[in-house]
């Protein structure tokens, strides 16, 4: 088996690569590349993604193809996909940070800023929060509910559909934390940085 | 619930640590990545690492540290210590740390924080701030607390937020070493002020402390060096006196 991190130039991955290799051992090969035929060659692919939801989207812009070659490998095939952070956020259909951009439209829905309620709660949402279960979850096998992940964000994605939540934590307000459906998951917080428990996870998707 | 967390920072000199954990069963005292690996083990919910080499031809010595730790330790990795410029900050990310903490660079010129949270996002720039009692203020300090500056810190916290940084990590300078705990009214009023999350920094002798840098001085996060250095107190029994004391933490 082999699983794809994609690398679209969003910022930071080494964390990611360096979790998942660790999770792999020998046993699963890991590709780092924004290569077309690689990525639609792969089992699994792990969509990462660090700084603005524009810069994101602008960066995925930049591969050509890349973004059809995803639609294929998610949406077509129906192939298992994670997205972590930002890359989580980009499945909505819009995001506003920066400005307006518009997103891969994979679960309907908008990213927003998280409501600081005025001061009260400092943003960037910074370190270990509880996550609150709300579905079975392939990802979430051998988790248990109220296990702490590492976040670092300061925007949320809102759904549409409520059913695709799979997890929310609560800062501010309860918001969504993970999203899975059928073949595609996410996670706002970094399986990368949490730890064991984060390793887990990684490992579940691995498994899948 | 977030919870506040607990920053063990190991001082590094030319790939080395320089105090650190004594126990008896180290292979190796001196290496980092064991020493790191020690702590996120005992559930530090972030490691830090800060640079202290002097000479500019042992400067890469903590790229090969960052390297291995971050193949080693799966929680948050910030490196502090000499970054000077965007390319700095590249490599060191590229080698696998999460957060970069910049100090001097940032004071001498604010677009290294402008334009490298622009280029990394701000949840990876931390600006590092020596601050030092001056009258009723505090002024802060460069080049590890040696130059004086004129700056206030309180003024500068708010422009470094208006920057793009991430998070401040505030030393004070009068009580780093001392053991008698932070500058508490320093690190309330910084907090207070701005709007993204305070690590508070300086003058930790005891568990106790590490409660009032948070209940206090309303800190997100408190590090520590030397209390938890020669096994004085590990990780574990830090939280667990913190979650006596009803402050959230992760255990």
């Amino acid at each position: 088996m082999n699983v794809t991190i994609v690398d679209y130039k969003s910022g930071n991955i080494s964390s990611v690569i360096n979790s998942f290799k660790e999770v792999a051992q020998n046993k699963v090969k890991i590709e780092v590349t924004s290569d077309l035929k690689k990525i639609k060659l792969s089992d699994k692919v792990v969509l990462p993604g660090q700084g603005s939801f524009k810069s994101c989207i602008d960066a995925l812009n930049t591969t050509n193809g890349l973004v059809e070659t995803l639609n294929e490998f998610a949406i077509n095939n129906k192939k298992p996909l994670l997205g972590i952070c930002v890359g989580l956020q980009m499945f909505a259909d819009i995001g506003y940070e920066e400005t307006e951009t518009k997103g891969l439209g994979w679960i309907p829905g908008k990213v927003t800023k998280i409501d600081s309620q005025n001061g009260k709660y400092k943003l960037p949402h910074i370190g270990w929060n509880e996550i609150n279960i709300m579905k079975e979850s392939k990802i979430f096998k051998n988790i248990k509910d109220k296990s702490h992940m590492y976040f670092v964000h300061s925007y949320e994605f809102i759904p549409n559909d409520k059913n695709a939540i799979s997890a929310t934590t609560n800062y501010s307000s309860n918001h969504v934390c993970a999203v899975e459906i059928e073949n595609i998951f996410g996670t706002q917080f970094h399986p990368e940085k949490s730890d064991k428990i984060g390793l887990k996870i990684i490992d579940n998707f691995m498994s899948l | 619930m977030l919870k506040n967390r607990i920053i063990p920072c190991l001082d590094v000199k030319n790939g080395r640590v320089v105090k650190g954990i004594n126990f008896v069963d180290l292979k190796d005292a001196g290496d980092p990545v064991e020493q790191a690996k020690i702590y996120s083990d005992g559930g530090a919910d972030e490691i830090c690492f800060l640079d202290i080499t002097a000479s500019n031809e042992n400067r890469d010595t903590i790229y090969e540290v960052v390297e291995k730790t971050s193949k080693k330790c799966f929680v948050p990795l910030t490196v502090g210590g000499g970054i000077r410029s965007l390319e700095d900050i590249n490599k060191l990310l590229n080698c696998g740390a999460d957060k970069v903490s910049i100090n001097t660079a940032a004071v001498q010129n604010s677009k290294v924080v402008i334009d490298s949270s622009k280029k990394f996002g701000s949840q990876c720039i931390v600006v590092a701030i020596d601050a030092k009692k001056n009258g009723k203020n505090w002024e802060i300090f460069t080049h590890g607390g040696r130059n004086s500056t004129g700056i206030d810190a309180i003024v500068y916290a708010k422009k470094m937020e208006e920057c793009g940084a991430g998070e401040l990590l505030i030393t004070s300078m009068d009580r780093d070493g001392t053991q008698v705990g932070y500058d508490i009214e320093l690190m309330s009023n910084i907090s207070s002020k701005v709007n993204i999350p305070v690590i508070a920094s300086g003058g930790v002798g005891n568990l106790n402390h590490l409660v009032e840098g948070i209940k206090l001085g309303k800190a997100s996060a408190v590090l520590a060096a030397s209390i938890f250095h020669y096994g004085k107190h590990s990780i574990k029994e830090a939280k667990e006196y913190l979650d006596s004391k009803g402050i959230p933490v992760r255990i």
